[in-house]
């Protein structure tokens, strides 16, 4: 056994365990390394803005390309700050008017094409036993979120099919992503036994 | 003594230094022994359906060419030399010249430029890349360097980049917004005239006055947690309508709700949506904006933070509606530790596996879009479900056609329907 005389293993290894401690209850070390985790993300989160957003798409633009175009965008970013003053906090919804508006657009037609993309991808190329489980899945899967009928008789029927082929394939993405989970798990339990306490090697 | 000694030691360094010959770019003429390398040409051209930021290179590559690479400069109309691409192979026939918005060196749209391909045997030096982007009077030729040679081919035309008003990749998409749009518009209109639209059972959504009632009763607040999309994400805008019904429930029972938020556009939107659903319901004064906050946009930071919210605020309600990656399961576990009732929905089918396993009623995809107007049964928004479905009835024939067509071609081989499964096959590529 040879424990490590890194300083910044032994940070990581104690916050390791602060934040497993949850597994047994909320408990002070928990909390800790909560409120730490919390603010340095913050500030981190902060300083990428800062370089992302503000240098890149703002300074940049502005002084080297004399794009007076994102301007624009910067007056309604700055508008969001006008909640923190009471007679003007109003203005504060043109912002967020201006990004929901804009990003439901967007979001439409590109959600149009991934619907393009499923369909071509459940197009029956070849015929074998996979594909028409593929093309009953898909269809009776489309039934079960059909809103405007009641799910009775033969509707109701095929809706049943529907929802076992989504839990089915429910199951199979939760022992694949258990497993995942796992290897994480492995990995952090490694790295307290091995580069903190060094029992294995 | 020791001044000789120093004397000659730095006469003996500057002789080194300055002895050793400098490697020198030679000009060894226009032809080459190689006559493919010769006519080897680069076509530039405008990437059509873009927003005018791309230019394609093309070439054909004869076999013989196979070990060869090619290095290629982009000289702009202003004579601004920048490196595209080094020692590609030229089996690859291809390079785009694209780059994101924020690098100051990308192609602008309708600015000319040209092209300088380099075609050599070996990876080409720092050094001569160095000469070449500085210095170097590009001439068609071969050329040796440090006993390498290497062959500078002719400039390609000046091309200009250019923005598309359309893109014609999308036009099937264009079609079916428009044929969707009309199909809206025609159930929308069934609505206005008063016909009687139905929606079916969704089990979640009886259970949130259920969930408010019993949080109540328990004299504990409610948690309703977007997740951690942003504002311009669907399923955070689903979210953020389920809200709006929540809140009005929780004022109606007068109650407390907390949003403990990823992002703060999202967070400013949940505070509208909570406050115009607490004037709704007539209750303005119990609306308190700092019950909607901002934790952090560090995922697992904010699944830290949601947690120790929960065990120290002891919801008796968990509304899991949004946008979920890793820390679903996270969070539902922590709800379900603390014996919250739980109404979870999301979109992303990789997490709704954890909402099912661990939460008492799960919004599965589309009934989550769903639910606003199941909430509300607002004839207008009961069309828009009509008119949901019924694409998904086109969608379900467009299958069942393809899987006709399939059989009747692949399966049969009779060549008519083969050709027709490929078109429809072809239609639907975007």
């Amino acid at each position: 056994m040879a424990l490590s005389s890194n300083f910044w293993i032994w940070i990581a290894a104690i916050l390791t365990l602060a934040i497993y401690s949850f597994l047994y209850k909320d408990n002070p070390f928990y909390k800790f390394a909560e409120y730490l985790l919390v603010g340095i993300s913050i500030g981190y989160g902060i300083s990428v803005y800062w370089h992302n957003t503000i240098i890149t798409k703002v300074f940049n633009p502005l002084v080297y390309d004399k794009n007076f175009l994102v301007l624009i965008p910067l007056l309604l970013g700055l508008l969001m700050f006008s909640r923190f003053f009471k007679n003007v906090a109003y203005l504060s919804r043109i912002p967020i008017a201006f990004v929901v508006g804009a990003g439901t657009g967007l979001s439409v037609p590109s959600s149009f094409e991934f619907l393009f993309k499923q369909v071509y991808a459940t197009m029956p190329t070849k015929l074998d036993i996979g594909i028409i489980i593929i093309v009953i899945g898909v269809i009776s899967t489309l039934i079960y979120f059909f809103f405007s009928l009641e799910h009775k008789g033969f509707v109701g029927r095929v809706s049943r099919v529907g929802i076992t082929f989504i839990m089915v394939a429910f199951g199979a993405a939760f022992g694949y992503t258990i497993m995942a989970r796992v290897s994480l798990f492995i990995g952090r339990i490694q790295f307290l036994l091995s580069d903190w306490l060094g029992i294995i090697k | 003594m020791k001044k000789i000694f120093f004397f000659i030691l730095s006469i003996s360094l500057f002789i080194l230094i300055f002895s050793q010959e400098k490697p020198i770019l030679t000009f060894l003429g226009e032809d080459t022994p190689d006559s493919i390398v010769k006519n080897f040409t680069i076509d530039a051209s405008d990437i059509p359906n873009d927003g005018g930021g791309g230019i394609e290179l093309k070439w054909d590559s004869p076999e013989i060419l196979k070990d060869w690479f090619i290095s290629i400069i982009r000289i702009d109309e202003d004579g601004k030399r920048v490196l595209l691409t080094t020692d590609i192979p030229i089996l690859s026939k291809q390079v785009r010249d694209v780059n994101s918005e924020e690098e100051p060196d990308r192609v602008i749209d309708s600015k000319g430029y040209n092209y300088w391909g380099i075609l050599s045997k070996k990876f080409i030096t720092e050094e001569l890349l160095q000469i070449l982007l500085d210095t170097f009077d590009f001439k068609e030729g071969l050329y040796s360097f440090n006993d390498d040679t290497f062959f500078v081919l002719s400039k390609t035309q000046m091309v200009y980049s250019k923005a598309s008003w359309f893109n014609f990749l999308r036009l099937a998409v264009l079609i079916s917004l428009i044929i969707i749009s009309l199909t809206f518009l025609y159930y929308l209109n069934l609505a206005k005239k008063g016909k009687d639209l139905y929606i079916r059972k969704i089990n979640g959504l009886d259970a949130v006055e259920e969930a408010v009632g019993r949080s109540t009763e328990m004299g504990k607040p409610i948690m309703y947690i977007l997740g951690i999309g942003y504002v311009t994400d669907i399923p955070t805008i689903a979210g953020l309508t389920i809200l709006g019904r929540v809140a009005k429930k929780v004022a109606e029972y007068e109650t407390k709700i907390l949003v403990p938020s990823y992002d703060p556009v999202v967070m400013t939107t949940a505070q509208e949506v909570v406050k115009e659903a607490f004037t709704e319901a007539g209750r303005p004064d119990l609306y308190n904006k700092n019950d909607i906050m901002y934790i952090t946009q560090d995922q697992f930071g904010y699944a830290a933070g949601v947690d120790g919210m929960m065990m120290r605020e002891k919801p008796g309600a968990i509304f899991l509606q949004g946008l979920f990656f890793a820390e679903s399961l996270i969070l539902a576990e922590t709800g379900h530790s603390i014996g919250a009732i739980q109404i979870s929905g999301t979109t992303e089918t990789a997490q709704l596996p954890f909402f099912v396993a661990a939460c008492d009623y799960t919004l599965i995809g589309e009934e989550m879009m769903a639910a606003s107007v199941y909430l509300q049964k607002e004839p207008m928004m009961l069309g828009s479900i009509a008119a949901e479905d019924f694409l998904k009835v086109i969608i379900m024939s467009i299958l069942v056609l393809g899987f006709l067509l399939s059989f009747l071609g692949s399966g049969l081989k009779i060549e008519f329907f083969k050709n027709l499964f490929d078109i429809l096959y072809q239609a639907l590529q975007v």
